[in-house]
């Protein structure tokens, strides 16, 4: 079922993750990131995994949780973990037919695996952490310099939270106009490539009709709730760093420098 | 009477092995009889949707059965769409389901997907909206064109025009006025009488259960709590009222009358009854 | 000033379709709304009800006529949003109004719109929750409430804003009768409580007995304005306008023509109860 689309959920709790600033968690996370893919060696990823353990347990999400949400793109890190290990030239270490798996083959695989999971691992965090209203808030606040230069921040901020808000209204309605097609014999699961995507007009006419719907009705609704786009407008949270957001970020610096400078990466 | 449909024990559950594991249906035994005008009545939860959607195979039980016929309807899965042909469903607010570009089209959609010839598919466009209440000159239009209460004819239409043995209805009347909710059962009842098609209606409104259908079933809680006449239903309306559903507003005054000392059924459930009653009462009295 | 919405000879025509000649929805629409007052509008659909309604928040300006909010003239853009913040709307689909996906920060809309300063928006929306009875629910994500618990959020978006009066659009249309309770509930409660005036859009003749005042439009007119006990017993002209006396009217009005000397205006079950049992 569409419903059981868990990518990029949030899971509402207390921990100090979730409490800290969106803005901190957004900074952590673009830190988080880059250090990744500058990581070379084991010791740069010992240092990223340590990260991302620290994250995990500070934020008391289950494991199981973020693991389960590797699913959708475990044919990713397959594909890309058998293309690294047949594809990278060095020292043979076993041949069969066409296909030569080398000792840098090995490790080239390893980590970019370690990679891909760790990145996937890391970004879940922050959506685990942040309800995604928070996070708009953030990205919101981080951006807002570039008003300046004419970008339409707060425009794109508004969009994007309306998005979130409508995207599991969607999924229900899909789900019901898929289930009242089939009431009357629709078939999506047989036939050609061309009949399957012409299965899908009945499914796509009605829901585009009823999302065009929707965006007027909702559009004179926030009319007639004053909304006139960012002039003079005011936030019912605004966001402060608190102390703890200042020690976090520090904290994280120390780390760096004293790994990275312990290893002289 | 012969059952068409048999419901034997039926559970679903949704999301198995998760924390939000919630049987929407539990334990259901119920049967729908050939010919009948059936009406399901429960609270929005109670477990009716799903309940009508394994009727026609959209979902499947996670434990029991549905017997169409005397066959299972999941003994061949892969013929499960034959059982939607033969088991009409039409969904609550169905008008949101309209895509093609005229309304004539859209009617088509479903006999169109059963294989039948074009002369076949006409004759049944065109009896199915006169029975939907459909003028001829609205078929051509486009569906999108037409006011809400003809979107919801041409959508009932469409699920007509499949022929069904039985024609589920999810809250046929939901949203319209009450020259349109009339007008609309109207249709239906017409339907039921001259094809002798078993329909079943769900609703949440007593009212309209009480003056359309044959026999009632009430659900509550994800299970069947009574079934039987609507007289026998309405002469237990505490037990409605407990499980937080109406009763007709004219059994409400017949229940008071009762209270007052006056000697009427307490069951009667239509206007002109509960007059007649009164009436001979008086007459008697007089 | 007794009044909050004044109309006055108000027309209204939606723009036709190519080579149509347009529709007159609005055929001079004469309704004074008193300040704190609960009244029902009833007609069926295409009556002008709907049309109406939307008039007295500045969402359609008129064509002809006038309508006045609290004094202000609708169509003085420098005034619209005065007017929105005076008179809110809650609309017919639960789904379609509602912004954000934390249940505070949609109450918190409004005012965030209209430029309150932050710790007065916190107590508008923490008072606004408590008055719609949704205080448990601050965090909640709104797609996974009921539909007339999305009503009741709607209604205390509303009502963050401070407004003089609500207009519910045909608010209880898509809701069961459990939703419809709680927000007929909420709003005869608001009334009461706050002294904010509401404006009931409706085609449900039950949710008419509980109003100080019922109009009945029909074909872009008024066609009754009243009490309820002087609307809901006309049977016959209801009847005609293809709306329902409610069942306890319809069956005093049989018991009458029986030769029971009853009034016609019992309109609650206890109310008519009582009348039959006292003619017997």
């Amino acid at each position: 079922m569409l419903k059981d689309i868990t990518l990029g959920q949030y899971f509402p709790g207390n921990s100090l993750a979730h409490r800290l600033d969106p803005r901190t968690k957004i900074l952590l996370t673009v830190l988080y990131i880059v250090i990744l893919f500058c990581a070379q060696g084991f010791v740069s990823y010992a240092l990223v995994a340590g990260l991302l353990i620290i994250g995990v347990k500070v934020s008391g999400v289950a494991p199981k949780a973020l693991v389960r949400g590797l699913k959708p793109i475990l044919f990713i890190i397959c594909f890309t973990a058998v293309l690294n290990l047949f594809y990278t030239p060095g020292e043979i270490l076993a041949s069969f037919w066409i296909f030569k798996i080398t000792k840098e083959g090995v490790f080239t695989a390893f980590f970019m695996v370690l990679r891909i999971t760790m990145l996937i691992m890391g970004t879940f965090l922050l959506t685990y952490t942040t309800s995604p209203i928070s996070l708009t808030d953030g990205l919101e606040t981080l951006l807002a310099p570039l008003k300046k230069i004419k970008v339409p921040v707060h425009e794109l901020s508004m969009i994007m939270s309306i998005a979130l808000r409508f995207i599991p209204t969607l999924i229900e309605e899909t789900d019901k106009i898929m289930s009242a097609q089939k009431a009357r014999g629709a078939d999506f699961e047989s036939g050609s490539i061309f009949q399957r995507a012409k299965a899908l007009v009945p499914i796509l006419v009605p829901l585009f009709i009823s999302a065009f719907r929707r965006a007027d009705e909702l559009a004179i609704a926030m009319e007639c709730r004053c909304y006139h786009g960012d002039a003079g407008r005011t936030k019912l949270h605004v966001l402060h760093y608190q102390p703890r957001d200042y020690l976090v970020l520090l904290a994280y610096g120390a780390i760096l420098v004293g790994v990275l400078g312990r290893f002289g990466l | 009477m012969k059952p068409i449909i048999r419901v034997e024990n039926l559970t679903h559950t949704y999301g198995e092995n998760t924390p939000f594991c919630r049987s929407a249906v539990k334990d259901v035994n119920m049967e729908i009889y050939q010919g009948e005008f059936l009406g399901v009545i429960g609270h929005t939860g109670s477990g009716k949707s799903t309940l009508i959607q394994h009727l026609n195979g959209l979902l499947k039980p996670t434990g029991g059965r549905i017997l169409l016929g005397d066959r299972d309807i999941w003994a061949e899965p892969k013929k499960i769409r034959d059982v939607r042909f033969r088991v009409g469903l039409v969904f609550q607010y169905p008008e949101y389901q309209l895509f093609e570009e005229t309304a004539y089209k859209d009617i088509a959609f479903g006999p169109k997907n059963m294989g039948l010839d074009e002369k076949e598919i006409d004759r049944r466009v065109r009896a199915s909206a006169a029975f939907a209440g459909l003028e001829e000159e609205l078929l051509e239009k486009s569906p999108f064109d037409l006011s809400g209460g003809q979107k919801r004819r041409v959508a009932i239409a469409g699920v007509i025009a499949m022929e069904p043995e039985v024609l589920i209805l999810d809250e046929p009347s939901a949203g319209l006025d009450p020259a349109g909710r009339k007008s609309l059962l109207e249709n239906i009842r017409a339907y039921h009488k001259e094809k002798g098609t078993t329909v079943v209606m769900v609703s949440h409104s007593m009212d309209e259960v009480a003056e359309n259908v044959d026999r009632i079933v009430v659900l509550a809680n994800a299970g069947v709590v009574m079934s039987g006449m609507p007289h026998e239903v309405f002469s237990r309306a505490q037990e409605l009222i407990d499980v937080g559903l109406n009763v007709p507003q004219v059994t409400q005054v017949a229940m008071e009358l009762v209270k007052r000392g006056v000697p009427v059924d307490p069951a009667v459930y239509t206007v002109a009854d509960l007059r007649a009653a009164l009436s001979a009462l008086k007459g008697g009295r007089a | 000033m007794t009044e909050i919405i004044k109309t006055e000879d108000l027309t209204f025509s939606y723009p036709p379709d190519e080579g149509k000649e347009p529709v007159q929805a609005l055929k001079g629409v004469d309704l004074s709304i008193a300040r704190g007052s609960f009244t029902v509008i009833l007609g069926h659909n295409g009556s002008g009800k709907s049309t109406l309604a939307k008039h007295m928040n500045a969402v359609l300006l008129p064509v002809g006529g006038k309508v006045w909010v609290d004094g202000m003239d609708t169509s003085d853009e420098d005034l619209l949003l005065e007017v929105r913040r005076r008179v809110g709307m809650v609309f017919q689909n639960p789904d379609n109004q509602i912004v954000a996906n934390v249940v505070e920060e949609d109450v918190a809309f409004g005012p965030e719109n209209l430029g309150v300063p932050t710790e007065d928006i916190q107590r508008r929306v923490a008072a606004a929750l408590k008055a719609v009875g949704m205080e448990d629910f601050t965090l909640h994500a709104p797609h996974h409430l009921s539909g007339g618990q999305k009503q009741r959020i709607a209604i205390a978006g509303i009502i963050a804003m401070e407004p003089a009066c609500i207009v519910l659009d045909e608010s209880t249309a898509m809701l069961d009768p459990l939703g419809r309770r709680e927000v007929l509930d909420t709003v005869r409660k608001l009334n009461r409580e706050k002294g904010i005036t509401i404006v009931l859009i409706t085609h449900h003749m039950d949710e008419a007995a509980m109003a100080d005042r019922v109009v009945v439009m029909d074909g872009g007119r008024v066609a009754m304005d009243g009490a309820p006990k002087e609307v809901l017993v006309r049977v016959e002209e209801l009847r005609a306008i293809g709306l329902a006396a409610p069942h306890t009217v319809e069956l005093l009005h049989g018991l009458r023509q029986d030769g029971f000397d009853v009034p016609l205006d019992a309109l609650g079950i206890q109310e008519c109860a009582g009348a039959i049992a006292e003619s017997l």
